[in-house]
C-alpha cells in the first residue's frame, strides 16, 4: 500500500555533512584572489557566545498566519526556537457549548479554513454518531467527493504558499486558479466558495444540482495537467531540491512520539492514514494508495502531498462512477427539517420545523470522537452530550497544533532561511491551532 | 541522504481488514481488548469500563494515571505508540468531577482507547503529566491548563499557551466562566492594549542570558520592574 | 454594473480670494490620483478572509489592476491596512502597533464581519470590531466577503482618497483622547453609557 519514489537528481548544493545536517562551507577570499572553499582555521575567530534573539511574527508574510517564532541564533544557525501561538484564539470550544449541533457547523468552517467541507463532514459524522444515525448511500459518496475536493484545495494552498516562501511565485497563481475551479464547484453545490457549511446532521445542506457532475468531471480532467506542470516546475528543480532536501528531519519514532499525523508522519516513513486504518464513509471500498516517504525531510513531505493530490483525483473518479441515486438526507424527523412546501402549509410540519430550528435536535447522553484524515493530519471532533440540544463539551483535535509543537526539534541546527521552509512544510493553519 | 533506517511501522500483519463502522449500538458494543488487559494489570485502579457508540472508555484512578499510560505505551501487547489528544470535560451538573481525557491509539493493533480520570472539584485540580511518555503531550497539556486550570505535575514548562500569561479573567472553558468573559468589553480591550508587544518575551527566552544583555536598557528596566508583558 | 456610477461632472467655480485655488485643486487631483491608483496594501491577514484576499490578489480577480499587487508586508512601506480576519484580544496590541508604524497618509479596510464587528465570535476572546483599536475607512461585510466585494470596497476607498484635500490640515492628524478637552468622557462614564449597547457582560440572549 506504500508508494515510494526514488528521485535521482544532481544536486547543485553541497549536501549533507556526516552528522546529517546541511553543510555550511564558508566562502573566503583566498590569497590568489579567487574564492577558497575552506577557510583556514586561523582566519575565523571563535564567535561562540554571542547569540541573537530575533522575533518572527506574529505579523509576517511567511509564518502562514499569526504565528510568532522567537529564534536564538548563532550567526545564521538556529540554536533554539520558541514558538508562541494563541494570536488567533477565538474561543471556538467555549462557544460550541452554547450552540446547537447544526449551528456549530459554520464554526467548523472557520477552524481549519482551508478544509472547510472536510471539517463540516467530520463534525456531521460525529454528531450522527451521537444520534445513532446512518446516512444514506448517496450522502456517503457525496461526502467522499467533498472531502477529497477539500483535500485538493488545501494542498493547493500549501503548494502555492510554500512555493512563495521558498521563492517560486508562479505555482501560487496556478494553484489559486485551480482553487477557483473548486470554488465554482462548491458554490454551485452549497452556495459559498470558502466557508461552505456544506453538511448537516443527517445529510448535506443541499443535493448537487443538475450538471454539477459534468463540472466535476471537467475539473478532474484538467486538474492533473496543472498538477504535472507544477510538478515539472518544482520536483527536479535544483533550487527547490537544494532548499528542501535534508531539512527538518524527523525520524519515525520521534514523529510518532510527538503525535505528528498526516503527511508529516507519512513522510517520516510511518504508514498511518486514518482512511486506511480506521476507515469511515466506506473508504475501504475505494482503490487508492497512500504515499509514504523515506527520509522525513521537507522534500519528502512535498512529494507526499503532491502524490496525495493525484490519489484524491483517483478517489473522486471512482466516487463519480458509483454515485447512487436517492435522497441525500436521512429520513429521520429528529434531525431533518420537513420540506419547505410542507412547513409552510401543514401545521404539524410547521411546528416540527419550529422546534428543530429553535430548540435543536437532542441526542442521547453519550460522547463520540470522530477522526478523519484531514489534509493536515488526524483531525478529530470529540463531543460530549448530556441529552440537551447543545453539547457539554466540543473539542477540536487540531493536527496542526500537535505538528507545530515539533518545530523546535526540527529547526535546531538549521539556518534561518531553512526555518521558513520547514515551517511551510508543516502546513499549519492558525485557525485550527489557536481555535 | 537518509540518516536512519526506515521503520514501516504500520499495522501488524494478520489483523482483520478495517471497515467503516455501521449500525453501532449506543451501549454494550464490543470492548477494546486493552480494557480487559488493563483490569488484569491494574485491578482496582480501573474504576469503570463503558462502551459508548463503539468507543471504549476506561475510567481510571487519577493517582495511577502516569503508570497506566506508561504501561499502555511500553507493553508490547498493547503498544499505544500514539497519543492523539489530552483534554478535559466539565459537566453542566456542577457536582460532577472534572474528567481529564486521554485519547490513545495503537497503530500496530489498530485500536483506539479513551482514558478518563475524574478530578473532584473540592481540592486543587492536579494530575500527572504524561510528557515523559509522549512528547506530543507538551502543548496539549499546556492548553488543558490554560482552558481549565488543571495543573499537570511533571510538565517541563506549564504556562498558558493560547491566552497571554497575565490573563486575569480566569480559565475560559470552566462552566462558571461566562461566555463573554468576566470584564466589560471596554475593560478587556484596555487590558489587552496595555500589554506592551515589545516586552513580550517569556522568561524562557530571557533566560538566554546573552540575549537579556542585548536588550536596550529601558526594556531591561521595564521587564525587571515587572511590567505587564502580556506573554 | 448597477452599483458603479460614473462620476457626475461638476462645475468648479474659482474664487481666488475665498476658496481653494485652481492650482491647488489640480494638484490635489494629481496627488490623490497617484495615491488612489497605487495603494500598497498591508495585508494584516489572520483567518479565512486572508484566503479570500489571496484569491483576490491571484489571477482571476487580480488586484494588480488596481496597482495593489505589491504587498507591503512591512507596515512602514504600506498605504492601506487590510485587516482580513478575526482579531482576538491577544493580537490587539499588535494591530495597534502595526497601525502606528504605518506612515501617513494611511487608510484601513476592515474586511469581513469579524474585523468589522467581531462577527460570529461574540465571546471572551475576540475584539468586537477593529474600529475600537484603529480608525477604519471602509468596512466590507461578508464571511468571507467575495473578492468582488473586496474590490468594491477598494474602489470605494479610491473614491474616498480622491476626495482628500491638502488644505484640510486636520484630516491626517491622529488624535489621542485629551483629558483637558471639553469633549473628553472618562472611561468609567463611557462604560456606563454604553452598557445597553453591548459593552456589558451581563447580556443574555436566548440560551446565551
Amino acid at each position: 500500500m506504500a508508494t515510494k519514489r526514488t528521485i535521482e537528481v544532481e544536486l547543485s548544493t553541497t549536501g549533507l555533512g556526516a552528522d546529517g545536517k546541511p553543510q555550511r562551507i564558508p566562502l573566503v577570499s583566498g590569497d590568489t584572489g579567487g574564492l577558497a572553499l575552506q577557510a583556514p582555521p586561523a582566519l575565523e575567530p571563535d564567535l561562540e557566545g554571542e547569540h541573537m534573539l530575533i522575533n518572527i511574527g506574529p505579523q509576517h508574510p511567511a509564518t502562514h498566519g499569526v504565528l510568532r517564532l522567537v529564534l536564538e541564533l548563532d550567526g545564521e544557525t538556529v540554536v533554539r526556537c520558541i514558538p508562541h501561538i494563541g494570536y488567533l484564539h477565538c474561543g471556538f470550544e467555549k462557544i460550541g457549548e452554547y450552540r446547537q449541533y447544526n449551528q456549530i457547523i459554520p464554526w467548523t468552517d472557520r477552524d481549519d479554513y482551508l478544509n472547510c467541507v472536510g471539517n463540516n463532514i467530520a463534525f456531521a459524522m460525529g454528531a450522527e454518531k451521537l444520534f445513532g444515525i446512518e446516512i444514506t448511500p448517496r450522502c456517503t459518496v457525496l461526502r467522499v467527493i467533498g472531502m477529497e475536493l477539500s483535500r485538493i484545495a488545501s494542498h493547493l494552498v500549501w503548494m502555492g504558499t510554500t512555493g512563495i516562501d521558498i521563492g517560486a511565485f508562479t505555482p501560487f497563481l496556478w494553484s489559486f486558479q485551480e482553487r477557483e475551479n473548486i470554488y465554482n464547484l462548491f458554490e454551485g453545490w452549497v452556495g459559498a466558495r470558502l466557508t461552505t457549511s456544506a453538511s448537516r446532521v443527517g445529510g448535506m445542506a443541499a443535493d448537487i444540482p443538475d450538471g454539477w457532475l459534468d463540472g466535476l468531471k471537467a475539473f478532474v480532467r484538467t486538474f492533473p495537467k496543472t498538477l504535472s506542470e507544477c510538478d515539472r516546475m518544482l520536483t527536479r528543480n535544483g533550487v527547490w531540491v537544494g532548499r528542501t532536501v535534508g531539512l527538518g528531519v524527523m525520524n519515525p519514532e520521534e514523529a510518532l512520539n510527538y503525535g505528528l499525523s498526516g503527511p508529516m508522519l507519512r513522510a517520516s516513513g510511518v504508514d498511518y492514514d486514518v482512511r486506511k486504518d480506521f476507515p469511515y464513509l466506506d473508504y475501504e471500498t475505494y482503490d487508492f494508495e497512500v504515499p509514504v516517504g523515506v527520509h522525513g525531510d521537507v522534500y519528502d513531505r512535498y512529494l507526499v502531498r503532491m502524490e496525495e493530490m493525484r490519489q484524491s483525483v483517483r478517489i473522486i473518479e471512482q466516487a463519480i462512477a458509483r454515485l447512487p441515486d436517492g435522497p441525500v438526507n436521512v429520513d429521520d424527523p429528529r434531525v431533518i427539517l420537513p420540506p419547505k412546501h410542507k412547513a409552510t402549509s401543514e401545521m404539524e410540519s410547521m411546528i416540527h420545523h419550529f422546534k428543530n430550528v429553535m430548540e435543536g435536535p437532542r441526542p442521547a447522553i453519550g460522547e463520540s470522537y470522530v477522526a478523519v484524515e484531514a489534509p493536515k493530519g488526524e483531525k478529530g471532533y470529540y463531543m460530549v452530550s448530556d441529552g440537551t440540544a447543545k453539547p457539554v463539551r466540543w473539542r477540536i483535535r487540531p493536527p496542526s497544533f500537535v505538528n507545530l509543537s515539533a518545530i523546535p526539534k526540527m529547526v535546531e541546527g538549521h539556518l534561518l532561511s531553512d526555518v521558513i521552509a520547514i515551517n511551510a512544510s508543516i502546513d499549519i493553519v492558525m485557525g485550527e491551532i489557536d481555535r | 541522504m537518509s540518516g536512519f533506517t526506515v521503520v514501516q511501522s504500520g499495522s501488524a500483519p494478520g489483523l482483520p481488514t478495517p471497515a467503516s463502522p455501521k449500525n453501532v449500538p449506543h451501549r454494550g458494543g464490543e470492548a477494546n481488548p486493552s480494557a480487559e488487559a488493563l483490569k488484569a494489570q491494574f485491578g482496582a485502579a480501573i474504576l469503570r469500563v463503558d462502551v459508548v457508540w463503539g468507543e471504549t472508555n476506561v475510567t481510571i484512578d487519577p493517582a495511577r494515571a502516569l503508570d497506566i499510560v506508561r504501561w499502555l505505551h511500553d507493553d508490547p501487547s498493547q503498544s499505544y505508540e500514539y497519543l492523539s489528544d489530552v483534554t478535559a470535560v466539565e459537566f453542566r451538573d456542577r457536582g460532577l468531577p472534572i474528567e481529564v481525557i486521554w485519547h490513545l491509539r495503537s497503530i500496530k493493533y489498530r485500536r483506539f482507547l479513551r482514558l478518563k480520570a475524574p478530578l473532584a472539584k473540592g481540592q486543587p485540580l492536579a494530575i500527572a503529566s504524561v510528557w515523559s511518555v509522549y512528547k506530543g503531550a507538551d502543548w496539549l497539556e499546556r492548553e488543558c491548563y490554560d482552558m481549565f486550570g488543571i495543573v499537570f505535575e511533571g510538565h517541563p514548562d506549564l504556562r498558558r499557551i493560547l491566552l497571554w500569561e497575565q490573563y486575569t479573567e480566569g480559565f475560559p472553558l470552566r462552566k462558571d466562566f461566562p461566555l463573554r468573559g468576566r470584564l466589560s468589553r471596554a475593560e478587556q480591550l484596555r487590558q489587552a492594549l496595555a500589554a506592551n508587544p515589545e516586552a513580550r518575551y517569556s522568561m524562557e527566552e530571557l533566560s538566554i542570558a546573552d540575549a537579556f544583555q542585548e536588550l536596550p536598557l529601558d526594556m531591561r528596566a521595564r521587564i525587571r520592574g515587572g511590567e505587564s508583558t502580556g506573554e | 454594473m448597477g452599483l458603479i456610477q460614473s462620476p457626475t461632472p461638476s462645475v468648479v467655480s474659482v474664487d481666488p480670494v475665498n476658496s481653494e485655488g485652481w492650482i491647488t485643486t489640480r494638484l490635489d487631483f494629481l496627488v490623490n490620483w497617484g495615491r488612489a491608483n497605487s495603494l500598497w496594501p498591508m495585508p494584516f491577514g489572520t483567518a479565512c478572509c486572508a484566503i479570500e484576499f489571496m484569491a483576490t490578489a491571484a489571477s482571476k480577480f487580480d488586484l494588480a489592476r488596481f496597482g495593489m499587487e505589491r504587498m507591503g508586508y512591512s507596515p512602514r512601506q504600506a498605504d492601506v491596512l487590510i485587516c482580513a480576519g478575526r482579531v482576538p484580544f491577544k493580537l490587539a496590541p499588535v494591530l495597534r502597533r502595526i497601525w502606528q508604524q504605518m506612515p501617513q497618509p494611511k487608510w484601513a479596510i476592515s474586511m469581513g464581519a469579524c474585523a468589522s464587528t467581531g462577527g460570529m465570535f461574540d465571546n471572551y476572546a475576540v475584539v468586537q470590531g477593529i474600529d475600537t483599536i484603529i480608525p477604519v475607512d471602509v468596512y466590507v461585510p461578508g464571511c468571507p466577503p467575495r473578492p468582488e466585494a473586496l474590490i468594491h470596497a477598494i474602489m470605494m476607498l479610491q473614491k474616498k482618497v480622491m476626495k482628500d484635500r491638502m488644505s484640510d490640515s486636520a484630516a491626517r492628524v491622529e488624535m489621542e483622547p485629551d483629558p483637558t478637552s471639553q469633549l473628553y468622557i472618562p472611561p468609567s462614564r463611557i462604560d456606563k453609557l454604553s452598557e445597553q449597547f453591548g459593552n456589558s457582560i451581563s447580556q443574555t440572549r436566548s440560551g446565551q
